[in-house]
């Protein structure tokens, strides 16, 4: 977490701990501190506080945007189909995988480049508009294990022109360190954030939710939020979660820049070990992500080989086994099997150094070598 | 560590010793069912029991290999009318290769498992699989493949303790899973609906014909491909006789033959696929165990190539399910001189659809 959030929650751990929902003195105190967080985050984000919502995290938020929205049109009594591509985050295509089997989600195709095929979009969404169903579209900001940035203007410029009453979310959670988050709310309905991508701590997240736009609340009880999500609020996490992400936009700029020159030595670093290719151009990518599939070589060992060195990477997600499952991104992308195989990915961020991505090559470098000498009869 | 009591002393007995020990757990099977062993619930309790001996845990996905290797060919044995034992496919293609060559791969020096087996080097100075030191446990047999380089890059701590004694060390070091009862089902095979369930999603079935020893109809089976040999019940029989069992099966003409206890007695079992722990086939008097628990019978054993022999058994006993493993132990009984898969190749009278 950042310094700024830690010490922002401090107080609200052991010392000021009324809940904020009563009336007396103590819980007027916390409320404010809840009121300014919300102020702080709907001037990050570009939207009135009103349109925020502090919740669980970027899974609850994404899960809210598309089976709230689905929900709200069919209890109006019309027709709704959730829509995202394939390589979308478990959060947001398990939602629709649910709805699929009821006629209720479809699952798009995705460009080579991981980004959603926006032709495919296009017909499914004027099919959907014929057939007398709302599209609830659900489009990522950027591409959580590749990196790739969506063009999400032009997504939203497509989805508009042939459906202008669809709803249209992104789950930009790993937008916030890199991407200037306000031009993405304005081009959306409903946004989802997750605190931990910017130094805030887990569990905690935002929802954008543009004022006028209807959306069945996935959580019932005290009316907390304007009735959109109840609960007890998390305070030490929802004050953590405005210092967090005050802090990185503040940075944004120049950290960006920073972290860009610094994957741009990485990348070349590996790509000199041979067998080794960049899956998405830099250009087209958050600089805190390289995604790279390296040749010969079995992911699973080379993780281990990796954190026995030191190096803590990942390549896919794991399931509930812990185990790493085969990645349904690369997948999407039309990537090979046997090239997936060997897929890395690595993250940069506020606390990468420069003496971190010359460490990072020369251990990849040893262990890549170490396995492709020891391939598989 | 599948989770279970056996690989968990296991890894602690190898930490006591002083080895730099990896726990690892593979993820084999992630579909419906996912009870028997190396389940998700199996994957917590080895890491649970891993972080009480200060272990790193991984876990490595092989249900890709599992499913080419072990489920597919299940299924397909089926298909065709065999009876396979998908835990030993496991044990051959998954723990003692995929897990082996992966171990190489990371340098390690060996992979340990739980089983109740002893590996002892022999006065040629190789290593033999030998028996147990529990004869109710012993899993010689499931482990029967292992030869050469394997053996020598392969431990069993636990394999001259008694099961009471391995629960023992386990309730004083106080693992988690000193009680918990050991895995008997097949993996992938859901509880609910069984094997049944399963093989019907995936093959068709087709119904057969019943027939007696000299050919009579007497009955009917909605599905050939869930019939084994040596079955007594659901053999769709038009009257309830005195005892019947399964006697054949021949999934190509769709027939099942059915006959008294005594028309199942043999004494000739044809095995192929041999695994030679010596490395070359000799002929001569052994004793053969075809199931896990199922005693050593005294046979003289022929050679016929590289890939196949002729067991004839001392004493008739009840046919053995094509597909089954057939291991060959020594004379004493001592430990594994060979093991081999059943042959379809049956000595039926062909005038009652005899298999190929």
């Amino acid at each position: 977490m950042r310094p700024e959030a830690i010490e922002a929650m401090q107080p609200f751990l052991a010392d000021v701990y009324a809940n904020p929902s009563g009336s007396h003195r103590f819980a007027r105190d916390v409320r404010r501190a809840i009121d300014e967080a919300r102020d702080a985050v709907g001037a990050v984000i570009g939207c009135k506080p009103g349109e925020v919502i502090f919740n669980g995290g970027g899974t609850e938020g994404d899960n809210t945007a598309i089976f709230g929205a689905v929900r709200r049109i069919q209890a109006m009594g019309g027709a709704a189909t959730a829509v995202c591509s394939a390589a979308e985050h478990h959060a947001v295509l398990h939602c629709v995988e649910h709805l699929a089997p009821r006629g209720a989600g479809i699952v798009v195709g995705t460009d080579g480049g991981g980004c959603i095929d926006t032709d495919e979009l296009a017909d499914v969404v004027r099919r959907l508009m014929a057939e007398g169903s709302v599209p609830v579209v659900s489009v990522m900001a950027v591409n959580n294990e590749v990196g790739s940035i969506t063009p999400l203007d032009e997504v939203a410029r497509v989805v508009r022109a042939a459906a202008p009453n669809a709803i249209l979310h992104t789950d930009a959670v790993q937008a916030a360190c890199w991407l200037d988050l306000a031009p993405l709310t304005a081009s959306v309905d409903v946004l989802s954030l997750s605190s931990h991508k910017f130094g805030g701590p887990k569990g905690c997240g935002v929802m954008f939710q543009r004022a006028g736009v209807e959306i069945e609340p996935l959580i019932f009880g005290g009316g907390q939020e304007r009735d959109r999500r109840s609960g007890t609020h998390n305070v030490a996490g929802i004050v953590a979660t405005a210092a967090a992400l005050v802090a990185t936009a503040a940075e944004r700029a120049t950290e960006s820049a920073r972290i860009a020159e610094l994957r741009s030595e990485l990348v070349s670093g590996l790509l000199a070990i041979g067998g080794v290719s960049a899956t998405v151009p830099a250009d087209r990518s958050v600089p805190g992500i390289a995604h790279l599939c390296i040749e010969g070589i079995e992911n699973e060992a080379l993780l281990f080989l990796l954190d026995e060195a030191g190096l803590c990477a990942s390549a896919a997600s794991a399931c509930a086994s812990g185990a790493m499952e085969p990645s349904h991104v690369l997948a999407a992308m039309g990537v090979p099997r046997e090239l997936a195989r060997g897929a890395l990915r690595l993250s940069l961020g506020h606390t990468t150094t420069r003496s971190d991505v010359t460490s990072a090559v020369g251990i990849i470098g040893t262990a890549v070598a170490r396995l492709r000498s020891h391939t598989r009869a | 560590m599948s989770g279970g009591v056996d690989s968990s002393v296991a890894a602690a007995l190898m930490q006591r010793e002083g080895h730099h020990v990896v726990g690892v757990t593979m993820r084999l099977w992630g579909g419906e069912s996912d009870t028997g062993c190396c389940s998700v619930s199996d994957v917590d309790d080895a890491r649970r029991v891993a972080q009480q001996l200060d272990i790193d845990h991984l876990v490595f996905n092989f249900s890709d290999d599992f499913q080419e290797k072990v489920v597919d060919p299940y299924v397909h044995a089926h298909a065709t009318g065999v009876t396979p034992n998908p835990c030993i496919e496991c044990n051959r293609s998954l723990k003692f290769s995929r897990l082996t060559e992966r171990a190489d791969a990371l340098g390690f020096d060996a992979v340990v498992t739980g089983h109740h087996a002893r590996l002892v080097r022999n006065t040629n100075g190789e290593m033999r699989v030998h028996r147990g030191g529990d004869a109710a446990k012993d899993q010689s047999y499931v482990v029967h493949m292992l030869t050469g380089r394997e053996l020598e890059r392969t431990l069993f701590p636990v394999g001259h303790m008694t099961k009471a004694e391995v629960r023992a060390l386990a309730a004083e070091l106080g693992l988690r899973t000193a009680a918990k009862p050991d895995s008997q089902d097949v993996c992938f095979i859901p509880t609910t609906g069984g094997r049944e369930t399963f093989l019907g999603k995936r093959i068709p079935f087709h119904s057969g014909r019943v027939v007696d020893t000299e050919g009579h109809d007497v009955g009917r089976v909605d599905a050939v491909e869930l019939v084994t040999i040596g079955q007594r019940r659901g053999i769709g029989l038009y009257k309830t006789e005195a005892k019947r069992f399964v006697v054949d099966v021949d999934t190509t003409s769709r027939t099942v033959v059915v006959g008294t206890e005594g028309d199942l007695q043999r004494t000739g079992l044809a095995l192929h696929s041999m695994v030679w722990a010596g490395g070359s086939p000799e002929s001569g008097r052994y004793r053969v165990q075809c199931s896990a628990h199922g005693a050593s019978l005294p046979c003289a054993v022929e050679v016929i190539d590289g890939d196949r022999v002729q067991v004839t058994l001392d004493q008739p006993h009840r046919r053995v399910a094509p597909g089954q493993s057939a291991v060959l132990y020594d004379e004493s009984d001592s430990y594994v001189v060979a093991g081999g898969l059943v042959s379809a190749a049956s000595a039926w009278p062909a005038s009652v659809g005899a298999t190929a």
